[in-house]
C-alpha cells in the first residue's frame, strides 16, 4: 500500500506538472489567438502567427498527454469529470479543430484569409475560455454516486465557474501578449506591450477574486488555507504572487519583455501551486481522491517505464526548438 | 429519446462519425510519410531532381494532411471519458498504458521530428535531415501500432484479471495484453491498408497529370511508382485479408456469420454469398445468389466442412447483420479493383504503353478515393460486427456509455457534424487544390504557395538564411 500510495503520487505530479506544461506553452498560443483581431492584418498578424508556427502542435500534444495520462492513470477521475463538463470538453475540443486548421488554412487561401483569422481567434477564445470553466467546475465540486458522475449537463454553469473562465482568457492573453512583444517588432511590439499591460491588471484582479471566492466554495478550502499551523507555511504563496505582481507591472513599463514572460510563468506556476493546496488529495475535489481514482499498480509501474525514458527527451527536444527559433521573428525571413 | 434515437445510438453515431472521419488523415499520412521516405533516399542515392521535385510536392499535400489528422485525433482521445466513461473506468487501467504509450513515442516523434523535417532543414544538413524524414515515417507506425494493440485488445481480450470492483486490471504480463491474438493480423491488414490508399491517391494524381500532358516526367514517376504498388501490395493485402478473416472466425465467429450473411447454420457447407439483401428482423438473407459450399472451402479449407450460423448465437448477442454484410461486400470489391487495375497496369507496362493508355489513366484517376472507401469500409466491418460489445464477450457497448442524457449527445453530435464538414471539406478542397497542380521541374518549397509560415526558416539572422527555406532542403550542404 505504501509502495502504491507513492507511485500514485509520482503520477499525480507527473500529470499536474504536464497540464501546467500545457497551460503555459498552449496559453501563449491561445493568447496569441484571443489578441489576434487586435493585430493589423498584414505584417503584423502575420508575424504574430510566424512566432508560434514552429511550436503550436507540440503544444497542442501536450493536451492529448494530459487528456490521455489521466485516462491511463486515474481512469476514474476521467471517467467523472468529462462527463460532468460535457458541453465544456466538446466546445473546446471544436474550438481547437477550428484554430488548429487555421494556421494551415490562412497560408493556404489568401482569399479567404480574413475568415480563417476569425476561427483563429473564435477557436483559440471558446477553447480558452472552456479550459478556464472546467477549472471552475472542478472546484466548485462534482458530485458523485458510485463511480459516475451525477448531474444535469449543465450543472457547471455558475457565477464562480465563469469567473476562473473569464480569468484563464485573461491569463492566456497576457502570456500571448507577453510572448509576441518577445518576437515581433514594430508597431506589432508596441501594441502589445499595450496589451501585455491591460491583461495584466485585468488577470492579477481576476486572480484575487478568484483567491478570495475559493476558501467560501467549501469548508474543506477554508480549512485548508486558515487552519492556523499550515497558515504559516502557505503565507509565502501570496506574498511571492503579489512581489511577481509588482516586478511585472514594473517590467512591462520598462519594456522588458523577456522579464515580464518569465513572470507571467511565475504566475501561472504560484496559481498551480495555490491550486494544488485547495485540492489536495482529492483529484475530483471534495469526492474522489487520488488513491481512489488510481490505475491499478502494475498500470502504473508500466506507464512511469515509459515517461523516465520518453519525457527528458521531450524536454530536451522542446528546449532544443524554442533555442533553435529563438529571438525576432522578422516580417520577411523566408526569402 | 430525441429524433427517435435514444443517447446511446446517438453517441456510437458520434464515434461511428469523428472517428471515420479521423482514420482518413491517418491512413494517408502514414502511407505519404513512406513514400516521402522513398523519395528523399532516392534524391540521396541517385541525385536525380526529379525526385526531390516530388518530394516537395508531397510534402506539402503530408503537411496539410498531417494537420488534419492531429486535430481530429484529440478529438478521439478525449470522447473516451466524455461518452463513453463507464468503459474508461472499467477498462482504463489496461488500455490507458497503451494509449499512453501512442502518445508518449509516436506523437512526440512525428511533432518533434516533424519541425526539424519541415523548418530546420538549412540548418541540419542532408544526412540528419533524411533521418528525421524516417523517423516520422517510424513515429506513424509506432502509433499505428499502439492504436492498433488497443483496437485488437477490446475485440480479442487477454492478459488481464477482473477485479472485485468488476474493473479489468493488468495481468502480471504486459505482451500478453499488447500482443492479443488478433493485433499481429490487424496491424498488417491496416498498415497496408494505409499504403495502398496513398498509393491510388498518389496513382490518381499521377494519371491525372497524364491525361492533361503524358510527356510530363513527374506525372510518369508518380503513376509508375503507384503502379508498382498497386500491382504487388494489393494481391499481399488480399491475403493478409484472408488470414486476418480466419483469425475473425476462430475468436470471433457471430462476426464472420454476419460478413458472410449466414443467418442459418450450414452442416454440410456453406454457400459463399455473393449478392442477398440482409433482413435483421426475419433473420434471412432475402434475394441471395451464392455459390455452393465455397465459404466453406476458403473458411475451412474443406467444401463439406459445416459452418454455424448466427441461429446458434443469441439473439441479443448477434451483430446486426446488414451493414457488416454490407461494408465488407464493398471493401473486398474494391479489394478486388485495385488487384485488377495492378495487373492492367503490369500488361500496359509489358506493352511500353504505360504512359499511353488512356483507359487505364481514366480508371486510376476514378479509383483514387477507392483507398479511403475500402478503409473506411473495413472499419466499419470489423467494428459493427464486434457488437453488442466493446470488450468481446465481457463488457457491452449498453454497459459503456456515459450518463448523459439524449439532448446533450444530439446537440454534440450535429456541432461535430457541421464543424467537421465545413472544416475538414475545406481541407480536402485544399488537398484537391493541390493535387490538381502539376509538379515541375524544381518544385518550390511551401513558400510559392502565397506568403507561407515562415516556421523556423529567418529566426536566425545570418548568410545561411538565403538555405533556410520551408521545404526545401540545402542545395549546396555537405551530405
Amino acid at each position: 500500500m505504501i509502495m502504491g500510495a507513492d507511485l500514485t503520487t509520482i503520477w499525480a505530479l507527473i500529470i499536474a506538472f504536464a497540464v501546467l506544461m500545457y497551460v503555459v506553452m498552449d496559453g501563449f498560443d491561445l493568447g496569441i489567438g484571443i489578441l489576434f483581431p487586435f493585430y493589423r492584418p498584414g505584417e503584423e498578424r502575420d508575424q504574430a502567427m510566424n512566432s508560434i508556427a514552429p511550436v503550436w502542435d507540440g503544444n497542442e500534444t501536450l493536451l492529448v498527454l494530459g487528456g490521455g495520462g489521466l485516462f491511463a492513470a486515474f481512469p476514474l477521475a476521467y471517467a467523472i469529470i468529462l462527463p460532468a463538463t460535457y458541453p465544456l470538453i466538446i466546445a473546446m475540443m471544436l474550438g481547437l479543430v477550428f484554430r488548429g486548421v487555421a494556421f494551415e488554412f490562412r497560408w493556404r487561401d489568401p482569399g479567404h484569409r480574413a475568415f480563417w483569422d476569425m476561427a483563429f481567434f473564435g477557436g483559440s477564445l471558446v477553447a480558452a475560455l472552456c479550459q478556464g470553466i472546467i477549472l471552475g467546475a472542478l472546484l466548485q465540486g462534482i458530485h458523485v454516486v458510485g463511480r459516475a458522475y451525477d448531474g444535469d449537463w449543465l450543472t457547471w454553469l455558475s457565477p464562480y465557474s465563469l469567473l476562473t473562465g473569464v480569468g484563464v482568457v485573461c491569463g492566456y492573453a497576457l502570456l500571448g501578449a507577453c510572448y509576441l512583444a518577445l518576437k515581433v517588432e514594430g508597431t506589432a511590439e508596441t501594441r502589445a506591450f499595450g496589451h501585455a499591460r491591460l491583461a495584466a491588471l485585468a488577470t492579477l484582479a481576476l486572480m484575487v477574486a478568484v483567491s478570495l471566492a475559493t476558501p467560501f466554495l467549501a469548508a474543506q478550502y477554508f480549512q485548508r488555507w486558515f487552519a492556523v499551523p499550515l497558515l504559516w507555511y502557505l503565507v509565502p504563496v501570496p506574498a511571492v504572487t503579489g512581489l511577481v505582481a509588482v516586478l511585472l507591472l514594473k517590467g512591462l513599463a520598462d519594456r522588458r519583455a523577456a522579464r515580464a514572460f518569465l513572470l507571467s510563468l511565475a504566475l501561472f506556476v504560484l496559481g498551480a501551486i495555490g491550486l494544488g493546496v485547495s485540492m489536495w488529495p482529492y483529484v475530483v475535489p471534495q469526492s474522489v481522491t487520488i488513491w481512489q481514482a488510481a490505475a491499478p499498480e502494475r498500470s502504473q509501474v508500466f506507464m512511469l517505464i515509459g515517461v523516465a525514458l520518453v519525457m527528458p527527451l521531450i524536454l530536451a527536444y522542446t528546449g532544443w526548438a524554442y533555442w533553435v527559433f529563438r529571438g525576432k521573428v522578422g516580417t520577411h525571413g523566408y526569402h | 429519446m430525441i429524433f427517435g434515437f435514444d443517447a446511446l445510438t446517438l453517441a456510437r453515431m458520434q464515434f461511428a462519425f469523428t472517428v471515420s472521419f479521423h482514420f482518413v488523415f491517418p491512413s494517408i499520412s502514414i502511407g505519404l510519410a513512406s513514400y516521402l521516405a522513398v523519395l528523399e533516399g532516392l534524391w540521396l542515392k541517385t541525385g536525380k531532381e526529379l525526385y526531390l521535385d516530388l518530394f516537395r510536392y508531397w510534402l506539402k499535400i503530408f503537411l496539410v494532411t498531417f494537420a488534419m489528422g492531429v486535430v481530429s485525433g484529440l478529438v478521439m482521445s478525449y470522447q473516451f471519458g466524455t461518452n463513453w466513461s463507464v468503459f474508461s473506468d472499467k477498462v482504463g487501467g489496461v488500455i490507458g498504458p497503451l494509449m499512453a504509450y501512442e502518445v508518449l513515442t509516436a506523437f512526440f516523434l512525428e511533432a518533434g521530428f516533424l519541425g526539424v523535417m519541415l523548418f530546420g532543414m538549412g540548418k541540419v544538413g542532408r544526412g540528419p535531415h533524411y533521418a528525421a524524414t524516417l523517423m516520422v515515417a517510424l513515429g506513424t507506425f509506432v502509433s499505428a501500432f499502439w492504436i492498433i494493440s488497443v483496437n485488437s485488445w477490446m475485440q480479442t481480450p487477454t492478459g488481464y484479471e477482473i477485479a472485485p470492483n468488476g474493473q479489468f486490471v493488468p495481468g502480471p504480463s504486459w505482451p500478453a495484453i499488447i500482443f492479443n491474438p488478433s493485433l499481429p493480423y490487424r496491424l498488417v491488414h491496416t498498415v497496408i491498408a494505409a499504403y495502398l490508399t496513398t498509393a491510388f491517391v498518389v496513382g490518381a494524381v499521377g494519371a491525372w497529370h497524364l491525361l492533361k500532358d503524358s510527356t510530363k516526367p513527374h506525372a510518369r514517376k508518380m503513376f509508375s511508382m503507384a503502379m508498382w504498388m498497386a500491382a504487388i501490395i494489393a494481391p499481399i493485402q488480399i491475403i493478409a485479408g484472408d488470414e486476418h478473416g480466419l483469425n475473425t472466425l476462430r475468436y470471433q465467429p457471430a462476426k464472420v456469420m454476419a460478413m458472410e450473411g449466414h443467418f442459418q447454420s450450414h452442416p454440410e457447407g456453406a454457400p459463399l454469398y455473393l449478392f442477398g439483401i440482409p433482413n435483421d428482423t426475419t433473420q434471412h438473407l432475402d434475394y441471395a445468389i451464392g455459390i455452393p459450399k465455397a465459404s466453406s472451402l476458403i473458411l475451412k479449407h474443406d467444401m463439406n466442412a459445416p459452418l454455424k450460423g448466427l441461429d446458434t448465437i443469441a439473439p441479443d448477442k448477434r451483430p446486426p447483420v446488414a451493414i457488416v454484410f454490407w461494408s465488407f461486400r464493398i471493401m473486398v470489391g474494391i479489394g478486388m479493383a485495385m488487384l485488377g487495375l495492378g495487373i492492367w497496369s503490369l500488361i500496359a507496362r509489358a506493352n511500353r504503353s504505360l504512359y499511353k493508355w488512356r483507359w487505364l489513366h481514366r480508371a486510376a484517376l476514378v479509383m483514387g478515393p477507392s483507398g479511403i472507401i475500402a478503409v473506411i469500409a473495413g472499419w466499419c466491418t470489423t467494428e459493427v460486427g464486434r457488437q453488442p460489445y466493446t470488450v468481446y464477450g465481457l463488457l457491452t457497448t449498453a454497459q459503456s456509455a456515459s450518463p448523459i442524457a439524449a439532448p446533450a449527445v444530439a446537440a454534440s453530435l450535429v456541432a461535430f457534424v457541421l464543424v467537421y464538414c465545413a472544416v475538414f471539406g475545406v481541407g480536402i478542397w485544399y488537398l484537391l487544390k493541390l493535387m490538381a497542380s502539376a509538379p515541375h521541374p524544381h518544385e518550390g518549397g511551401l513558400e510559392e504557395l502565397g506568403e507561407a509560415p515562415v516556421r523556423a526558416a529567418g529566426i536566425t539572422p545570418g548568410p545561411a538564411q538565403g538555405n533556410a527555406e520551408i521545404g526545401t532542403l540545402p542545395q549546396g550542404s555537405p551530405a
